[in-house]
């Protein structure tokens, strides 16, 4: 990250109203997370407190400060997926990646997120690996999906 | 030789595997020396029956599923491209009893275009509605809104014409119209089937309200979870762009301007609640606004705001089109025309439902959803979403409309019913409730905040069995004080889960083991 590529950034949001998420949703787009030193650079850009700033990221569960591992699964915990056998899902997952709900493998590879709600009730318990969804989801198809997204890199 | 097949783009057929279907189909086809024209639609919502796909034949389209991918090799064998017989084959999908059934107004062509066929929209009504509020000016097309009876589709139910009437009647000046869909309810997904499968019926919708209130300018706010209708979307506003005339500085020759953009939400229940929505939109953090002003009076960047939700406003063309009273015929009582039901949670044939008001429980529970996934009875239904009541099978004939809902302290919400078969814990699930309304709370005031955390820990304790009367009376008066003092909905309503599965599952909270 350089502060040059985050101005770029602003710079092409701020003819815009109410700026400041979409130019958060490209930082992250851009760089896997909202990097520390890119908060005084949109602030200085859009011509608010870095306070302003830092309060959106913090605020919003989607925006990240550290980068993902390098597949991100997320497996909704939401009341339709719990109904369908979905607590046990979120317990495979845990248990498959040796993570909780948050956190990255140690070799980088997968972060493991909760979802509340993917708008796949009718194919519950549902999951979304890297942006592709998948519903019906069971320990054996959750294995299959992460064994491929591992020999995938 | 070529045929054509429809596979659904929808999310939902996705996630079961339509896209391997897709490329198996035309994969097998072209092995086989026929061509596969593949189109994409929307899902009919038979959510069961998905990847169902169709097959273009001189004698109609004809319906197979759930076709995956591992099927196809056998399915052209035995013909699948001349509409041949074959175990999967479900024939023409309308005649199908649990689609004929059906009151489809909002979904009249979901499943059945192109989502992005601007011709086929067209042909098959659209933009009719918007041609006749262009002719009948502001007043008399808030009028028919406010006549047709619509409320709310997003939970609130407030009457739409009455929120529009507050708009048209503010002074001329720079208004908005946004569209809420940051449809966050467990068990709903109507809002995302109809952007992925007919998004020009929302843009039509909120063009109508733009015409209709003196506004040049619209803004969807949509979930980050909703990928796939981001894309649509954005893809459907360029062709209404650029069919030159349905949006932009000159709607349909009227010389009115109108023009919308979609942003994208960043993972916040909270921001389906309206003044948190337009915080947002000002790419703020997503706090609710004390009222009022109503956002109808002082809404996005303090601008007379009209804020519905996807399905209200996607309704708006058939209301308009056919006029109010066509609308007004379908319904019971103060709940007027048609809702989208969602079927969810453990259920054999989820999907949607599109019906006039007042079905019951019960008849959308057996008749549609044929009891439950697992087999087993049953125990309990959420309607609404996570802040909707529990409802137990003693109250499985209630009609699903407003007042009948409200009577026994439920909600109809978004009109997402999620069940629960008879191992569902229901301790468990209120303390859930609890900690999602910690997880999503904005902070802004206390009832929510520190209620949401110490309602969730005092549940626990419960289950540990920890001073199980104390703690549950504790529940009873943070349950109190949250649905009294509470800014908005989130701390305002989730009382109502916790407390129905309190009173109605009493056997829950005083140590009944599981299953048992």
């Amino acid at each position: 990250m350089n502060e040059q590529s985050i101005l770029a950034i602003v710079e092409r949001h701020r003819h815009r109203d109410g700026p400041l998420i979409e130019v958060l949703h490209e930082v992250q787009e851009q760089f896997g997370c909202i990097p520390a030193g890119a908060v005084a650079a949109i602030a200085r850009g859009l011509n608010l407190s870095r306070a302003e700033v830092h309060g959106v990221v913090s605020f919003y569960h989607h925006f990240r400060t550290r980068p993902a591992g390098r597949h991100l699964l997320q497996v909704c915990r939401a009341e339709s997926c719990q109904a369908a056998g979905g607590r046990a899902i979120e317990a495979h997952a845990k248990q498959r990646l040796g993570i909780d709900f948050g956190q990255t493998t140690a070799d980088g590879r997968f972060t493991l997120e909760a979802v509340y709600c993917l708008g796949l009730c009718a194919c519950s318990p549902a999951a979304m690996l890297d942006h592709e969804v998948h519903g019906r989801v069971t320990r054996e198809s959750l294995d299959a999906l992460v064994d491929a997204a591992a020999k995938a890199g | 030789m070529n045929v054509t097949v429809w596979v659904p783009g929808d999310a939902g057929a996705l996630a079961l595997g339509a896209q391997a279907t897709a490329q198996a189909l035309v994969a097998g086809a072209r092995a086989a020396g026929t061509e596969v024209r593949l189109r994409r639609n929307g899902s009919r919502g038979l959510y069961w029956l998905e990847p169902l796909i169709e097959v273009e034949t001189p004698a109609g389209r004809v319906a197979y599923g759930p076709v995956r991918a591992s099927d196809v090799p056998a399915l052209l064998a035995s013909g699948l491209l001349d509409g041949r017989a074959h175990p999967l084959r479900l024939g023409d999908i309308e005649q199908h009893p649990w689609l004929a059934t059906q009151q489809r107004l909002t979904f009249a062509r979901v499943g059945r275009i192109d989502p992005l066929d601007l011709a086929a929209f067209r042909a098959a009504g659209g933009y009719r509605g918007l041609a006749r509020a262009l002719e009948l000016g502001p007043e008399a097309t808030v009028n028919e809104v406010l006549e047709s009876g619509l409320r709310g589709r997003g939970g609130a139910a407030f009457p739409t014409g009455i929120k529009w009437q507050t708009v048209l009647r503010q002074p001329p000046g720079r208004k908005y119209i946004t569209c809420n869909a940051d449809e966050g309810d467990s068990g709903t997904y109507s809002d995302r089937m109809l952007m992925e499968g007919d998004p020009f019926t929302l843009i039509e919708g909120m063009t109508i309200a733009g015409v209709a209130v003196g506004a040049t300018r619209g803004y969807i706010y949509l979930r980050v979870e909703y990928p796939h209708a981001f894309r649509v979307l954005n893809a459907a506003i360029a062709k209404a762009r650029e069919a030159g005339g349905l949006l932009g500085a000159d709607v349909m020759g009227s010389g009115l301007a109108f023009d919308l953009e979609v942003r994208l939400g960043a993972g916040a229940y909270i921001c389906g609640e309206e003044t948190s929505m337009l915080e947002s939109l000002e790419g703020r953090r997503g706090e609710v606004r004390v009222r009022p002003p109503l956002p109808a009076e002082k809404g996005l960047f303090g601008a007379p705001t009209i804020v519905n939700n996807v399905i209200t406003l996607a309704t708006v063309p058939t209301i308009l089109a056919n006029g109010a009273t066509a609308y007004k015929d379908y319904g019971q009582a103060r709940s007027r025309g048609t809702l989208p039901l969602q079927l969810a949670g453990n259920i054999r044939r989820g999907g949607l439902v599109e019906r006039a008001f007042g079905l019951t429980v019960r008849e959308l529970l057996e008749d549609y959803g044929g009891g439950s996934m697992s087999g087993r009875p049953i125990r309990a239904v959420q309607i609404g979403g996570p802040l909707g009541a529990y409802l137990p099978v003693s109250q499985f004939d209630t009609p699903l409309e407003y007042e009948a809902l409200s009577a026994i302290g439920a909600l109809l919400g978004h009109g997402g019913v999620v069940a629960f078969d008879d191992t569902v814990d229901m301790l468990e699930m209120a303390r859930y409730a609890m900690e999602f309304c910690a997880i999503e709370s904005c902070g802004k005031c206390t009832p929510c905040r520190i209620g949401s955390v110490r309602g969730a820990e005092a549940l626990a304790a419960v289950g540990r069995g920890e001073d199980r009367d104390r703690q549950l009376a504790l529940v009873e008066e943070l349950c109190d004080t949250m649905l009294n003092a509470s800014l908005c909905g989130l701390g305002g309503m989730t009382p109502f889960p916790v407390q129905s599965a309190m009173k109605h599952f009493a056997e829950d909270f005083r140590g009944r083991t599981r299953g048992g």
